[in-house]
């Protein structure tokens, strides 16, 4: 197939391809391609791209015998909420290390599964969670007391209601 | 007339023939009809038509692959029956397991064969690989069959950890909880440099093995298609790849004596005398490797029709036993309906990661992540490493031997001891300083220590034998030790909150 004259290819004149070698080679690599963009819409289609979760966001009715400090736990939620005179705080009840949902005790939070141990304020008192329990967004508005578990705000912050 | 006759007649022996036909070979009787008996069957085939006396003694293998076998295959046979009543959804689920426990005709059995042949199954492959590495079969030409092997080691682990979910009860759900967050905990590490929003991959990991942000119906959707379908077609690909290879790569590993070891077979065992060839060879000039059989006389082999199909088939009714026996003596359990809300106390995984689970008690990352990836790089690179040849094929064999493997015992259980004991009774750095870095605690805790140690440990060895062989012996042991050591005691000493109790009866009631 190849017809070259005498000179030998070089890299400043190379041999040419054939056209036949050519056409193969090129199906080949277009059937590659595709193969390629087809793999990377299955690897797509594992990946959710909107969750089946519930809504996060819940509305909170505080017990009136809440005493300041005392955890109050919205049934099904993995949130403590607490009331004091500064204003209303909610902290998540998810362990931080391998998301078991702690208990609020009276000095702070237990976890049941590896032992980790926070304070009142959700930072690590002992035990192998990494991170302090993140405090939550509450929202008061027209005496509804909101909490938003997808939203976190920095430790400390409290809504007056 | 005749023509009917012979219709007559052809019809008669139509079903004489067709078994005929269907078994070419006839009985396995002769040499050569044994021979027919194997190469002549799809599913035989797999065999060579003979067997060296070296592979049927019952030291060189003790069966462990073919247990392994014969308890997948008991797996596979209950899973597609329990399929028939199986629902993978949240509570239907939890249901339809009660109804295979209590209504179905024979489902209680059926779910007991099913758990304990899955667990069966995983101490069997386990052993497997300890006799591989024990007797250095992984050696070349075996070196990629080593690699295969690993890959059904994780594959069978991920079968039984899916498996663990899709009865949807407390043990399951928060046995995936805690699973789930294993995937994710590379965030110890982005989080502490303040980069996951950017880059996280541990959040990936999670998402794509929930589907979603928490454990619920797309977990189990996707835990059952993992199950049933991708898992166990993996597994079957794997497992004939393994198969395939034991064949191209000689069958069992033999040591180079072995025609001595075993001495001069038996009349009955009708040896085959090889002839000088009269011919070349045309097959012989495209395979690899060496004929040695040429010119060799007797052969060490005998018919593997009945010789070794009748070990196998033995095995394969032992294994049978122990989990019928097992079956019938322990229930598989079933505790109550799942309570995202209420976690199980103590959450345990199922026995084979309570090793890990006492690890990530200390750093999710490290313990759950870090450190099985370094025993598997670790395990993938021993036949690539261990160049040798001294006594292959025997158990415990090459530099140092069963002495060095004794002393790595002592110590492997002694580290791993002594390390679990010290941070019992006097807790780990967050307890001594509350504000400790998080990288600090990731890098430095009992998983990376023990690791450590036997690390060092092995490095000395390579250096006192002159052997890679030895640092892999040391290793490899020092490993499976440190593995029983912390499985034994997260299954049998951890307690509510994972505190240490010496016995299940010292649990404080709730």
């Amino acid at each position: 197939m190849t017809t070259t004259g005498n000179a030998k290819p070089s890299r400043l004149s190379p041999e040419a391809v054939p056209r036949r070698d050519w056409l193969g080679l090129s199906a080949m690599w277009s059937m590659g391609a595709a193969m390629a963009f087809s793999l990377i819409g299955m690897l797509r289609l594992p990946k959710a791209a909107v969750l089946s979760s519930p809504s996060k966001k819940f509305r909170v009715t505080l017990p009136a015998s809440l005493n300041a400090g005392e955890a109050f736990v919205p049934p099904g939620r993995t949130v403590a909420v607490f009331k004091d005179a500064e204003g209303v705080h909610a902290i998540s009840t998810v362990c931080t290390h391998l998301g078991c949902v702690i208990k609020p005790v009276a000095e702070g939070f237990e976890c049941p599964c590896h032992g980790s141990q926070f304070h009142g304020d959700g930072s690590v008192k002992r035990g192998p969670a990494p991170r302090a329990l993140p405090w939550l967004k509450v929202t008061a508005s027209g005496g509804n007391l909101m909490v938003d578990e997808g939203a976190v705000v920095p430790a400390g912050t409290k809504v007056n209601v | 007339m005749s023509a009917l006759r012979t219709f007559g007649d052809d019809l008669k022996a139509a079903p004489k023939r067709m078994w005929e036909t269907a078994f070419r070979g006839g009985a396995p009787n002769t040499d050569r009809t044994r021979s027919t008996f194997v190469f002549g069957n799809v599913f035989l085939h797999l065999h060579a038509t003979r067997t060296h006396r070296w592979s049927l003694r019952w030291t060189t293998t003790l069966g462990l692959g073919m247990a392994t076998t014969a308890a997948f295959l008991l797996t596979l046979i209950t899973g597609i029956l329990l399929m028939f009543y199986y629902k993978p959804y949240p509570d239907v689920a939890y249901d339809s397991i009660k109804d295979i426990h209590f209504v179905v005709p024979t489902g209680r059995f059926m779910r007991n064969i099913h758990r304990w042949a899955a667990n069966v199954m995983v101490v069997c492959v386990i052993l497997h690989m300890a006799r591989t590495f024990y007797t250095a079969a992984y050696r070349k030409p075996r070196e990629f069959n080593w690699l295969i092997g690993m890959g059904l080691l994780v594959v069978t682990l991920a079968l039984s950890f899916t498996g663990y979910l899709l009865p949807w009860d407390q043990l399951a759900y928060w046995a995936i909880t805690i699973g789930a967050n294993i995937a994710q905990s590379p965030r110890e590490v982005t989080d502490a440099l303040g980069i996951t929003e950017h880059f996280d991959p541990g959040g990936l990991q999670r998402l794509l093995l929930l589907g979603s942000d928490v454990v619920g119906a797309e977990a189990l959707i996707r835990f059952y298609l993992l199950h049933v379908m991708i898992l166990p077609l993996a597994l079957a690909a794997l497992m004939g790849v393994h198969f395939w290879r034991i064949r191209k790569d000689g069958g069992m590993v033999k040591p180079h004596d072995a025609d001595q070891r075993v001495g001069p077979p038996e009349v009955h065992l009708n040896p085959v005398f090889t002839e000088e060839p009269a011919k070349t060879y045309q097959l012989a000039a495209l395979v690899k490797g060496r004929t040695k059989a040429v010119g060799g006389s007797p052969e060490n082999t005998v018919p593997s029709m009945p010789h070794l199909f009748y070990a196998e088939l033995g095995v394969l009714m032992l294994t049978t036993l122990v989990c019928l026996a097992l079956s019938m003596l322990s229930d598989a359990p079933l505790k109550e309906l799942a309570n995202p809300g209420v976690p199980e106390n103590p959450a345990k995984a199922p026995w084979y990661f309570l090793g890990l689970q006492e690890l990530v008690a200390f750093s999710a990352v490290m313990g759950g992540i870090g450190v099985p990836t370094i025993v598997l790089i670790g395990l993938g690179l021993i036949p690539y490493l261990d160049r040798e040849s001294r006594a292959t094929g025997v158990w415990f064999g090459g530099p140092g031997g069963w002495p060095l493997v004794k002393q790595s015992i002592y110590y492997g259980l002694a580290c791993s001891l002594l390390v679990e004991s010290f941070v019992i009774r006097f807790g780990w750095l967050r307890e001594w300083f509350p504000n400790i870095q998080q990288l600090i605690v990731t890098a430095v805790n009992p998983a990376t220590i023990i690791t450590t140690l036997y690390g060092a440990w092995s490095v000395w060895m390579v250096k006192k034998h002159d052997s890679a062989r030895a640092g892999a012996l040391a290793l490899f042991t020092c490993f499976l030790c440190g593995f029983l050591v912390l499985t034994i005691i997260g299954t049998y000493f951890r307690g509510p909150n994972w505190v240490f109790y010496w016995s299940p009866s010292q649990w404080p009631k709730h």
